[in-house]
């Protein structure tokens, strides 16, 4: 009997591992360990046996048995693996085919970017971004800004009008909105105000419509040279670290002292030579960028808004003004200002 | 302004260059345009010739074959196509090797056979006046050799200057010269004006001339003098050149005169041939309604009743300040000369003047607001050169025409006032100092000064403030101010919620594939026409300019979508093959009522805006949202892709939707929706209609347009409060519901969510089924629900019978389970 079982294991471990596949070796799973094997059957007369051959053959059995079971768990594990293998190397692909698109993403316009890069960096300062109706009375666009009756900037060819209704306008500036936050904001009050504007010109350095961003900071003792700290900080924000301000007198209605500032040159770093000795084509040559205006506020503008707390013996502050497309020009070399209007998609996706 | 530099230098001289000085003034707050060149850009080569001899050219009728004296040891031959050149004559010579004006160099030529070894030269040629006939002749007494700039100024730089509308006093040239004198401490000449001229003439003004100014208020001013004995001719070359410089042609010697005393003193004057006015006798009134006149120009103008006139006895000669008249003009018959130097109102002039699209040397000036005093400077160096240089004799007296002169300002400067505004310290001596350079008087007063102000200044000074701004600038900004920051006391700086929410909305559409556009605000009225918008609905009513650039730009946009039409049509005239656009921006609404806040139209202020201007997001694609590839794909947008993305940007602000079929006159009737947030309408969602897409030529496409407010204001995002959903398991179950056709997907849905309460916690469409097992006008919809109870597991039970009180709601809209 034990010769037997040792035949049986013998023959078995060899049909295993020659099984081709794993449907061969599930067939001899079942006639090796199945219910009726010979190995099954001799285990289940054991107790026939004499009681001296018992232990023996009982033992041998079982060996065979398990021995059996771990040879077939081996040899399926490498027909499965040898199956997949085979099944990989079928299933391929033409790598250099093109990938499936995704779903193309979309930019935000240059003019929206850099709107919102001015806005963070006065947010930044302290600054609160307040809003405007671009559709604007005449008083707030112009009369409470200083506009005497007869400034040029209220004449018709500048500035666009609406029939129905007398009296108001397409605002010619951003700065009515300071009017606007004065009279329900008591002092102190920092806003920016986007947004935009209207001017009745129209050639390769006007558009009809523009953007500008406007800062207003007004309290007790802000003074000019705070202007100037201002402008510097916003100025390296935009334009980089190491720009320089300059403020230059200049006139406006609504401010006394008035300027103009400058940003210095980011392209010739201020000297108005290039590497190669050539003239700066960015600054003609100068140095310096002029960038918007700016000064402090008007006494007569806040008298305009007197009873909410701006009187101008207490009170005084600065605002300053820019166009947006002239800092995306800047920034980004476009040259011409209509080119933002046009929307064009392969410049609009330029800007990531 | 046009300022030569000689002519400056002459009553201030800074001792520097002229692009030095540019600088200077740019940072003071006279801005330099830039600094030119009048005539050659070098002296080298000019010199002084004398024309020894001047033959007929054997070969051409209108040249002459000349021997100059050129004061080298041989005569040259120049070879000369002007009419008046004579043997004799002294004349400005350019040699070879020299640069004329505008940078050409001058070589020896052959005309017609015959060398010549330079050019005798006209004033137009040298750019120091007109040449009337030819060459320019100099005076005798020079010797032949000697350089040409020592009698004609060569190469003569001019700043030009971009003078503020505040600082009339800049229009003349004493005044700029008194603007260096403040900022470069260089001495400064006498007033020109300081001298009047001998009254030699007969009798007395009031003999030859009369003045009525029936319009007292817009002529504050009008003095008149009367001169005889006029000799009129070219003026001299040397006030020739300076007009030429300063970018006035010359005329003759009376009407350069009165070029001149302007451009001195920016006060413009007037000359008539007395002889034509009759009787001497001048009014100064307004127009009637209406009344016209050809103006020297030829145009026949017409006037409105705010429009001065100065007339004569024939009726109106000139309009006050812009224009001169032509019967009365100085011309080579003149001999007896009235000249007028009045004062106008400022803002009157500047409004006649953009009325008729008339501007002049004068009008500019007038414009800004003269001050009376200027008239008799002016009067008094014109009537010294009028007997200098036109042999003219002054008659005594002035015919003087006057309100009383308004009252000069007297103005308190605190010293504290001055740092408390700047932020820089300025020492009185120096305060003092640049206001006196200014022309202002100063008395010291312990810290503070007194100021009275010069007339040239008294419409631009008339506050502190203004005077702070003056010894500022003077000072120099560049060089002193500090650079400090505001204190910050009180400053918190931040976008609102709204103001976030806003610029999430529009990353959203980046993030789905959309390109910002930004559209033109305006329109052409016919745009709510193309997109089929009847007259009665509140977008055809447009708000329209009354004075537009062009017609196509005459109203102000009602719609987005109308925009991104334009812009769409735009790009695929340019070869894109699709476009995903949108934009966040401002319609106009004539009949519209503002909601709350900013993006409805609401905005701070104690006057509300003028028309509502509510901001909408507007969207449109035309072909395929993601392109096609080998695979597959690319199908152009339909409905369901650009609601899947209006559905996705509602998602990033965690507002809710609801959609509705509804028309729209632009969309197709079948494929158009009523987007709703909490049942209030807040925009479309829909396929254009083919007519519109015709009309931007398309072939299709798909749009939607939202309230902004509306979307923001639903919007929970950053608001959000924690679900458990762990601790207890949420329950799901499909659901296939038969329904007739015309019920929508939402009434279903609607009838699921309110049959299964608090503990259905979503329901999604997520199957269509339309077959004949299901028989006709039937469709199938299968839905995922989500059942989840915040405190227990939900039972088997509990969710039977929330399925089946799910079923009696879908009974109510006519639809069954399926099994």
């Amino acid at each position: 009997m034990l010769e037997r079982i040792e035949e049986i294991r013998s023959e078995a471990g060899t049909a295993i591992e020659a099984a081709p596949g794993t449907a061969e070796l599930e067939g001899l799973r079942v006639r090796l360990l199945g219910r009726k094997a010979e190995l099954t059957t001799i285990l289940r007369g054991i107790a026939d046996l004499p009681q001296r051959e018992r232990g023996k053959v009982g033992a041998a059995a079982n060996r065979a048995r398990q021995e059996l079971e771990a040879l077939l768990e081996r040899r399926a594990a490498d027909l499965d693996a040898a199956e997949l293998e085979a099944r990989l190397a079928v299933d391929r692909v033409d790598v250099t085919l093109p990938g499936a698109p995704a779903r193309p993403v979309g930019h935000i316009h240059l003019i929206t970017r850099t709107t919102r890069q001015i806005e963070d960096v006065m947010v930044g300062l302290g600054y609160r971004v307040v809003e405007g109706p671009e559709i604007e009375h005449d008083y707030y666009n112009f009369t409470a800004l200083n506009h005497p009756p007869g400034h040029p900037a209220r004449m018709l060819q500048d500035t666009f009008y609406v029939q129905s209704h007398p009296d108001v306008l397409l605002r010619t500036h951003t700065s009515p909105v300071q009017i606007r936050a004065l009279e329900v904001q008591p002092p102190p009050i920092f806003m920016i105000v986007p947004g935009k504007v209207y001017r009745r010109d129209s050639d390769a350095t006007h558009s009809p419509m523009f953007h500008q961003v406007e800062g207003l900071a007004i309290g007790e003792g802000i003074t000019m040279a705070d202007l100037q700290g201002t402008l510097s900080e916003m100025l390296q924000a935009i334009f980089g670290e190491g720009r320089e301000a300059r403020m230059r007198p200049h006139f406006f209605p609504f401010t006394e002292p008035s300027v103009e500032f400058d940003v210095s040159c980011f392209q010739c770093e201020g000297s108005g030579a290039l590497g190669d000795g050539s003239r700066c084509n960015l600054c003609k040559g100068i140095g310096w960028i002029e960038v918007g205006g700016a000064g402090m506020v008007d006494p007569t503008v806040l008298g305009f808004v007197e009873s909410s707390g701006y009187d101008p013996e207490r009170v005084q502050g600065f605002a300053f003004g820019m166009g947006v497309e002239r800092i995306a020009m800047l920034r980004h070399g476009v040259p011409d200002l209509r080119r933002f209007f046009d929307n064009d998609v392969r410049v609009l996706g330029q800007f990531r | 302004m046009r300022v030569p530099y000689t002519w400056l230098r002459e009553l201030c001289d800074p001792g520097i260059g002229p692009e030095e000085l540019a600088e200077r003034l740019a940072m003071t707050g006279t801005e330099v345009e830039r600094v030119a060149t009048v005539g050659p850009p070098s002296a080298e080569g000019f010199v002084v010739g004398k024309v020894l001899a001047a033959e007929p050219h054997p070969d051409a009728d209108r040249l002459s074959v000349c021997a100059v004296d050129t004061g080298e040891e041989e005569e040259r031959t120049i070879v000369c196509g002007a009419p008046n050149v004579a043997a004799g004559q002294m004349v400005p010579v350019a040699l070879p090797g020299a640069t004329m004006p505008g940078g050409q160099k001058l070589g020896k030529a052959k005309l017609r056979g015959v060398k010549s070894y330079g050019m005798i030269l006209s004033a137009a040629e040298l750019e120091v006046g007109e040449d009337p006939g030819g060459i320019l002749v100099l005076e005798d007494g020079i010797v032949p050799g000697s350089p040409l700039s020592r009698v004609l100024p060569l190469a003569e730089p001019v700043l030009e200057l971009e003078v503020t509308p505040n600082r009339a006093d800049c229009f003349g040239v004493y005044g700029v010269a008194r603007e260096v004198h403040a900022i470069s401490a260089a001495p400064l000449g006498p007033e020109p004006w300081a001298e009047d001229a001998p009254a030699e003439g007969d009798g007395e003004v009031g003999d030859y001339a009369s003045v009525t100014v029936e319009a007292p208020d817009l002529c504050p001013r009008f003095t008149a003098r009367v001169f005889t004995d006029v000799a009129i001719g070219p003026s001299p070359a040397w006030l020739q050149a300076r007009l030429t410089a300063a970018g006035q042609r010359p005329i003759n010697n009376v009407v350069d005169i009165a070029n001149y005393a302007m451009l001195l003193t920016a006060q413009p004057l007037h000359a008539f041939d007395l002889d034509r006015v009759p009787g001497g006798a001048l009014t100064i009134r307004t127009a009637a309604e209406g009344e016209t006149m050809t103006t020297l120009d030829g145009v026949e103008r017409t006037f409105d009743a705010e429009t001065v006139l100065v007339c004569d006895g024939n009726g109106p000669s000139g309009i006050a300040a812009i224009m001169g008249g032509q019967a009365s003009e100085v011309s080579g018959g003149t001999a007896r000369v009235l000249l007028e130097v009045a004062n106008w109102d400022g803002t009157n002039i500047l409004r006649t003047s953009r009325l008729l699209g008339l501007r002049s040397e004068a009008s500019s000036r007038f414009e800004k607001q003269l001050h009376p005093e200027l008239c008799m400077r002016a009067q008094r160096i014109a009537s010294r050169l009028m007997v200098e240089l036109c042999g003219a004799k002054l008659v005594p007296g002035t015919i003087d025409v006057a309100a009383a002169a308004p009252a000069p300002h007297r103005i308190v400067l605190r010293g504290s006032r001055v740092e408390g505004l700047l932020g820089m310290r300025i020492e009185q001596p120096d305060q003092v100092a640049y206001l006196e350079r200014l022309g202002f008087g100063v008395e010291v007063d312990g810290d503070d000064l007194a100021v009275m102000v010069p007339p040239d200044r008294h419409y631009d000074v008339t506050r502190e403030v203004d005077l702070i701004e003056e010894v500022a600038r003077v000072h120099g900004l560049d060089e002193h101010l500090p650079t400090t920051l505001p204190g910050s006391a009180g400053q918190v700086g931040g976008l609102t919620r709204e103001q976030r929410l806003r610029r999430r909305a529009e990353d959203a559409m980046r993030d789905l594939g959309f390109d910002e556009a930004i559209g033109w605000s305006f329109t052409d009225p016919g745009e709510a026409q193309r997109l089929r918008i009847p007259a009665a609905d509140p977008r055809a009513d447009a708000v329209m300019l009354s004075n537009p650039l062009s017609e196509d730009q005459s109203a102000m946009r009602t719609t987005v979508l109308g925009s991104l039409l334009d812009v769409a049509r735009g790009n695929l005239a340019r070869d894109a093959d699709r476009v995903a656009l949108f934009e966040s921006g401002c319609v106009y609404l004539d009949a519209g009522d503002a909601g709350e806040g900013p993006l409805a139209g609401s905005f701070p202020g104690e006057r509300p805006a003028p028309v509502a201007e509510p901001r909408h997001l507007g969207c449109l694609a035309v072909g395929p949202l993601s392109a096609g590839s080998w695979r597959g794909g690319g199908e152009p947008a339909d409905f369901f892709s650009l609601k899947g993305v209006l559905e996705a940007l509602a998602g990033r602000l965690g507002a809710e939707l609801s959609f509705e079929a509804a028309a729209e006159p632009f969309l197709h009737p079948g494929r158009a929706a009523r987007v709703a947030i909490d049942g209030d309408r807040a925009g479309w969602i829909g396929e254009l209609h083919p007519l519109v897409c015709r009309e931007w030529d398309l072939e299709a496409a798909v749009a939607f347009e939202v309230e902004l407010a509306a979307l923001v204001g639903a919007a929970t995002a950053g608001e959000e409060t924690y679900e458990d959903v762990t601790t207890f398991p949420a329950v799901y179950q499909d659901l296939a519901v038969v329904v007739p056709d015309e019920v929508s997907a939402a009434s279903v849905r609607d009838a699921v969510l309110g049959g299964g309460g608090e503990l259905l916690r979503s329901a999604e469409v997520f199957d269509l089924y339309e077959g004949e097992q299901l028989g006709e006008g039937r469709k199938s919809l299968a839905l995922r629900l989500e059942f989840r109870a915040p405190d227990r597991t939900l039972t088997d039970e509990e969710v039977a019978g929330l399925r089946r009180s799910i079923e009696v709601e879908l009974g109510k809209v006519g639809g069954s389970l399926r099994e």
